[in-house]
């Protein structure tokens, strides 16, 4: 009998042992799964650190990582506090531009997202030209053929289609590739001394086989309001019509029979704002050959060096996509604190008289 | 029907039972968690600042934010940006010549003053020959000439590779309030082990007091040895380190408001492709800092492009009001 009792007491401590592993195991899990919980909030309040951080190597192990918190547009607008754009919104709205981007169907992905995703978004108004439509991108469907050849078709069906759909909704009409990157601050500074109203179109101008010249197609370029309605009107006038398909020079020679001024858009101390190249191309002197066509190509004196290219630059060419990301950081974020740039030049007249008198307006003294 | 005497005794037997083994659980979980407790505890007082999820003990220097630079009146802000005067030391050896040439002719024409250390004599550009082949004596040598001869002139000592580049007004800038009478060793900091140092590639900011340090023992072979590793080299940053430790000093990461990295060990374009790939909507906002001081990696051509990228390519009508301000330097065309 107390043998019995015995082992029946053994086995209850046994059982009795058991059970407190189990509890001690199911207590343990559950205050883990706890302080995760709140440790886990306070990880999603972290400063936002890049996840190549030196310090995070071990999290790189699998490539696929993807970090926590991540720098959302908020937190990056909080490093632009000491930044004041009054200037820079009130041309916005004084000088409203559409873009237009040249691309297809291939490369919306592969170029057209880029440009989406940088300098697109300061256009006030602006659509990607493909030949065929694309609803989710979007992008608008010319119904043309993709090619070198079907260039001018798509640029004369595209600026009919800008010409038809948006007239109103902007003074100036841009045409840029999807390996064009667009300073849109400074086109707006070049075209604030003009008005929509005139006959002109501004881009890098070229000077062979039209006598006033006329605009590279890859540096991009932009026609007043007026240029548009002539351009559009010659083709169904017939007094242009698709005489090659050399895009840029075809238009070129439209541009000069319907008196529209091919303009000078260098700076106020005359260096070049619309680049054919990528600013190493035109920075590094002796990178392009002197035998290069493009030494007998440009308009006005052409320059190598730092003096090639203006601090307003407006337009790059050749830009592939992880340059399109550089050129964003370099001119709208990284920047010298307290440098003094050199070139200071002034706020067109009209602008000027704007906000000073809104400036007045404002001040309670 | 009632229950009989035995099956009573049985029941109680068993609820006893019951009793005695829920208790058991009860005692089970309580141990568990606070054994559990316990260790999330501890784990977090090594961490030290539970909000990191790595292990170190450098501290992170961040840069002024607005709400300090406002407490700064207009004069004390013209004083303050003449009052920083940095050195550049510039450690190059024969095969980095091109390199040399673009540095030459870019930033460091920004620096106070700035001198070339080379391993030996090179025809086509004045240097301070060091006369050594060995990174760690180069560094020695140019940190103790540097010392000797500059200690009276220039308050903060920045060491680079010709593979750097750099912005000394966001150097400045990110000093703005540091007492240079105080041991600072600053940048890329990395932890190795027990040492934390800052990484060569990323450019290394000495403060006046650090360099005093570190030319006392400079003399002495058991606190700043001029061998090193016994077995394998060590890298000269480490060296720098260990010395600067037994003086004293410790590294310190540099990072902007944000907490973002502002001496980098990388060139932008490859940041960029890394965000790219890893992060593709935010690949600019995840980049870096706007007051980014270093970028390294960087080609003689790419050199250039920065000079232009930062220097003068900007977008009109954005406008910044900074606490200091810093004028072009003479003779310079590229900037």
């Amino acid at each position: 009998m107390s043998e019995i009792h015995f082992w029946e007491m053994a086995s209850k401590s046994w059982l009795n042992f058991l059970i407190f592993l189990c509890g001690l195991a199911v207590g343990f899990v559950l205050c883990s799964q706890l302080f995760s919980i709140l440790l886990g909030e306070q990880d999603d309040t972290q400063p936002k650190i890049l996840h190549n951080d030196p310090h995070d190597g071990h999290s790189d192990d699998n490539g696929e990582y993807h970090l926590k918190g991540q720098m959302d547009f908020n937190a990056d607008a909080s490093q632009h506090k000491d930044e004041n754009t009054d200037i820079a919104d009130n041309l916005y709205e004084k000088v409203k531009i559409l873009c237009w981007v040249m691309t297809g169907p291939q490369n919306l992905e592969k170029k057209a997202k880029h440009v989406k995703a940088t300098w697109a978004k300061r256009c006030n108004k602006v659509l990607f030209m493909s030949s065929e439509e694309d609803k989710a991108f979007p992008a608008v469907g010319l119904e043309t053929r993709e090619g070198r050849d079907q260039l001018y078709w798509k640029t004369i069906k595209a600026f009919q289609y800008v010409h038809d759909h948006y007239l109103e909704d902007a003074d100036w009409f841009m045409k840029a590739d999807d390996d064009t990157y667009v300073i849109l601050d400074n086109l707006r500074w070049l075209l604030s001394k003009h008005s929509p109203e005139e006959p002109i179109y501004f881009g890098r101008r070229f000077k062979p086989y039209v006598k006033q010249g006329y605009m590279s197609g890859g540096a991009g370029y932009v026609l007043s309001k007026e240029a548009l309605k002539r351009f559009v009107d010659a083709f169904k006038t017939e007094k242009c019509t698709h005489s090659s398909s050399i895009e840029d020079l075809a238009l070129g020679r439209c541009m000069e029979t319907i008196n529209v001024e091919a303009g000078d858009s260098r700076d106020t101390i005359g260096k070049e704002t619309f680049h054919p190249f990528v600013p190493e191309h035109h920075l590094i002197k002796g990178f392009l050959p002197k035998t290069f066509w493009y030494w007998n190509y440009n308009y006005y004196p052409p320059v190598e060096g730092p003096g090639c290219c203006s601090d307003l630059a407006v337009s790059f060419h050749y830009v592939d996509p992880t340059t399109m990301y550089e050129l964003e950081y370099l001119v709208y974020h990284l920047r010298p604190y307290g440098y003094l740039y050199r070139y200071q030049p002034a706020l067109p007249e009209n602008i000027r008289k704007e906000i000073s008198q809104a400036y007045k307006n404002e001040d309670p003294k | 029907m009632p229950l009989s005497s035995p099956e009573k005794m049985h029941f109680k037997s068993h609820s006893g039972k019951m009793l005695s083994e829920s208790s058991s659980f009860l005692k089970g979980m309580m141990l568990g968690s606070i054994f559990c407790a316990l260790i999330t505890m501890l784990g977090h007082i090594k961490i030290g600042n539970g909000n990191k999820m790595y292990h170190h003990e450098h501290h992170h220097l961040q840069a002024p934010n607005k709400e300090d630079i406002l407490k700064i009146s207009e004069k004390e802000r013209m004083e303050l940006s003449k009052s920083f005067r940095v050195y550049c030391i510039i450690l190059v050896k024969p095969k980095d010549v091109s390199l040399w040439a673009a540095v030459k002719e870019t930033w460091t024409k920004h620096c106070d003053k700035a001198e070339f250390f080379s391993s030996e004599k090179v025809k086509v550009f004045e240097s301070i020959n060091m006369e050594t082949d060995d990174m760690w004596l180069m560094m020695r040598k140019a940190y103790k000439y540097a010392f000797d001869k500059y200690r009276d002139h220039y308050n903060w000592f920045f060491l680079a590779r010709p593979s750097t580049f750099a912005i000394i007004e966001n150097l400045k800038y990110f000093l703005l309030r540091k007492d240079p009478s105080q041991p600072f060793y600053l940048g890329h900091a990395i932890k190795s082990g027990d040492l934390d140092y800052v990484n060569v590639e990323g450019g290394i900011v000495l403060s006046i007091e650090s360099m005093k340090r570190l030319n006392k023992l400079l003399s002495f072979p058991e606190k700043c040895s001029e061998q090193g590793g016994m077995i394998w080299k060590i890298s000269e940053d480490k060296q720098l380190a260990v010395c600067l430790k037994n003086a004293g000093v410790r590294a310190e990461n540099a990072e902007d408001s944000q907490g973002k990295d502002i001496f980098n060990t990388k060139s932008v374009g490859l940041f960029i492709k890394e965000a790219m790939a890893n992060k593709p909507n935010q690949v600019v906002e995840g980049c870096c800092s706007d007051m980014a001081v270093t970028f390294n990696g960087l080609t003689p051509n790419q050199m250039h492009v920065m000079m232009y990228g930062v220097y003068r390519l900007r977008a009109f009508g954005h406008i910044f009001t900074d606490a200091l301000v810093f004028l072009p330097p003479n003779v310079s065309d590229n900037d």
